[in-house]
């Protein structure tokens, strides 16, 4: 049937046929090129030693370890007050709202803020956390900084989730006489928990992909930082791996331990990936 | 008629008033970064006189005898940067999103999905370092120039980093056009590849087009891998000149400004004209959504 076709049609076919395995072929190559340039020179630069160690000049040992404390730091921060927020404000536009007009509003505010680039989120930080309200450049201000960025994500998740769980459940918790926040509490919010789960692994990996609001706002310094007090907590103040890549990168030229970054960040965007692609197919699961 | 009055018991009026305000958060958030994007970018504006600012070609703040704040090569860097980006990455983002929806054997569109999750996960300090250590240096050697970060090189870092976004959106959109409208044309005698470019592809335009919005979105606000790779001299643009974005510009200058100088409101400045290029492609993909749902109506 196929070779009954016009010579023209035929080389239409190929030809479209050829661009779009190119095309995907393409994205593919980048992807494993990017993955295997920067384990080769990035692996052999990880070590026990450098996850656990810290970087001293005078002992002349490298160590990554305070810029992983302060990725998890800004990565717990940031969610502990995002959750909250962006959780809420899925629970009252599915649940609650009755105004369409409500809804539009905060929908498309969560759209202006999943918009707004990471360099103007600096900015924001810059003006509103460590300026206005005086916190300095500290890890708290970054994560205060991050938490409106990933409130979108987390919102847009559990707003998703929430539809997912059927209105006979609703019905059948207010029918029996439940108040509407117990029947939310008590019914919908568990069957929607996994949908939340992922969003919040979204949010912690582009929080931990996040170079550009730490660098200005929560400093740059690779030294341990000292979280023995609350009031140290508040204050501290120093790079994420991001933010160490880029000055390991770009003001010290020191690629070993970039690179070495680099293949860490790497892991850890793989694992949150994958993690989310698990709890995503959970929640597939359940829709079925 | 009752459960009115079962609702409105203080611990769930409260946790009603409580989660309204978590709602208004977002909407508060937004009010609050404008505001303070116009406070802040306002003053240098004054001083420095929007002409000037806007359409003056040197930028040299830190000159004790004559310093100039024009931004023009940024705002121009940025939207052939752009524009470029988009012209590479577009096409074979909606390629690879029509061999991801329609054409791929379905064991290997599994396969590429997470790859293309992937891609989009990537850190962009990790694009920038990868830029930096191979594109940079592979262009000085092909092209035989001094040094090769430029506005090429930013492009291309560009390119791929909104690839995965415009294959999701694309995709998404691809597989929402009706199942209806692919059988028609395959009964009517058009090979596949015929219906998904000549069928498929145009009844998902809306959903292209956002698609591309949201490349262009993303391009224009990219800051710190292309600040690894461009070079950061603000020039004219010029494809394989070291050139400054609107973004690299704030970048490059704000760990070094001194507070309440002239320089560092520029850069608030400058951030203000950032803001009001996404505003507009903002409202411009909300037109654009907004015509496709008049025409499913």
């Amino acid at each position: 049937m196929r070779a009954s076709l016009a010579p023209r049609r035929r080389l239409y076919n190929t030809g479209a046929k050829l661009l779009l395995w190119l095309s995907a072929g393409i994205c593919c190559v980048l992807l494993l090129f990017v993955i295997g340039y920067i384990c080769y020179r990035g692996l052999p630069g990880v070590s026990w030693e450098l996850l656990t160690g810290q970087e001293s000049i005078l002992q002349g040992t490298a160590g990554i370890f305070p810029s992983l404390v302060n990725t998890l730091y800004v990565i717990i921060v940031s969610l502990a007050v995002a959750l909250p927020l962006g959780a809420g404000a899925a629970i009252y536009l599915t649940e609650y709202a009755k105004s369409r007009r409500l809804v539009n509003a905060v929908e498309f505010a969560a759209d202006i803020l999943a918009g707004i680039p990471s360099i103007l989120y600096a900015l924001i930080g810059v003006i509103l956390f460590c300026t206005a309200l005086r916190l300095q450049k500290t890890l708290l201000a970054g994560s205060l900084t991050l938490a409106i960025m990933i409130l979108p994500t987390i919102l847009r998740t559990t707003q998703e989730s929430l539809r997912t769980v059927p209105r006979s459940y609703r019905e059948g918790s207010l029918g029996l006489g439940s108040g509407q926040w117990h029947m939310i509490r008590t019914v919908v919010l568990p069957s929607a928990a996994d949908g939340i789960v992922t969003g919040c692994i979204l949010a912690a990996g582009r929080v931990t992909g996040e170079s550009a609001v730490l660098m200005y706002t929560a400093g740059l310094s690779t030294v341990m930082q000292d979280f023995s007090s609350i009031e140290n907590i508040m204050k501290a103040s120093g790079a994420t791996l991001t933010a160490a890549l880029y000055v390991y990168a770009k003001e010290r030229a020191d690629f070993a331990e970039a690179f070495a970054v680099a293949t860490i960040l790497l892991f850890l965007t793989i694992l949150i990936n994958f993690s989310a692609e698990l709890a995503a197919k959970r929640l597939h699961k359940r829709k079925k | 008629m009752n459960r009115s009055r079962t609702r409105s018991s203080p611990s769930e009026l409260a946790m009603r008033t409580l989660l309204f305000i978590c709602a208004l958060t977002a909407v508060i958030f937004v009010l609050l970064i404008t505001v303070y994007l116009i406070l802040s970018g306002l003053p240098a504006i004054q001083e420095i006189g929007l002409f000037n600012f806007l359409f003056g070609d040197i930028w040299q703040p830190t000159s004790s005898t004559d310093p100039k704040f024009g931004i023009l090569p940024m705002i121009l860097t940025s939207i052939y940067g752009a524009a470029a980006a988009i012209v590479i990455g577009v096409p074979i983002g909606i390629f690879t999103a029509i061999f991801l929806a329609k054409a791929a054997p379905p064991k290997l569109a599994a396969l590429i999905r997470p790859m293309i999750g992937l891609l989009a996960g990537i850190p962009s300090v990790v694009y920038g370092l990868v830029g930096m250590c191979v594109l940079v240096p592979c262009l000085r050697k092909w092209l035989d120039l001094p040094a090769g970060d430029s506005l090429l090189a930013a492009v291309i870092v560009l390119a791929v980093m909104i690839l995965p976004s415009v294959i999701s959106v694309s995709e998404t959109a691809l597989e929402a056009v009706p199942k209806e409208y692919e059988e028609a044309s395959l009964a009517l005698g058009a090979t596949e590849l015929e219906t998904y470019f000549r069928v498929t592809a145009p009844a998902a335009k809306s959903g292209i087009a956002a698609a591309a919005a949201l490349g262009t979105g993303r391009a224009i606000g990219e800051a710190m891998a292309i600040l690894m790779v461009a070079g950061n001299v603000a020039n004219m643009p010029s494809l394989l000149k070291s050139v400054r974005f609107l973004t690299t510009g704030i970048a490059i200058e704000m760990n070094y400004a001194a507070p309440g100088s002239l320089q560092r409101q520029a850069l608030f400045s400058i951030g203000l004209v950032l803001f009001l290029f996404i505003m507009l492609i903002n409202i411009l993909l909300s037109i654009v959504l907004k015509a496709d749902k008049g025409d499913n109506l």
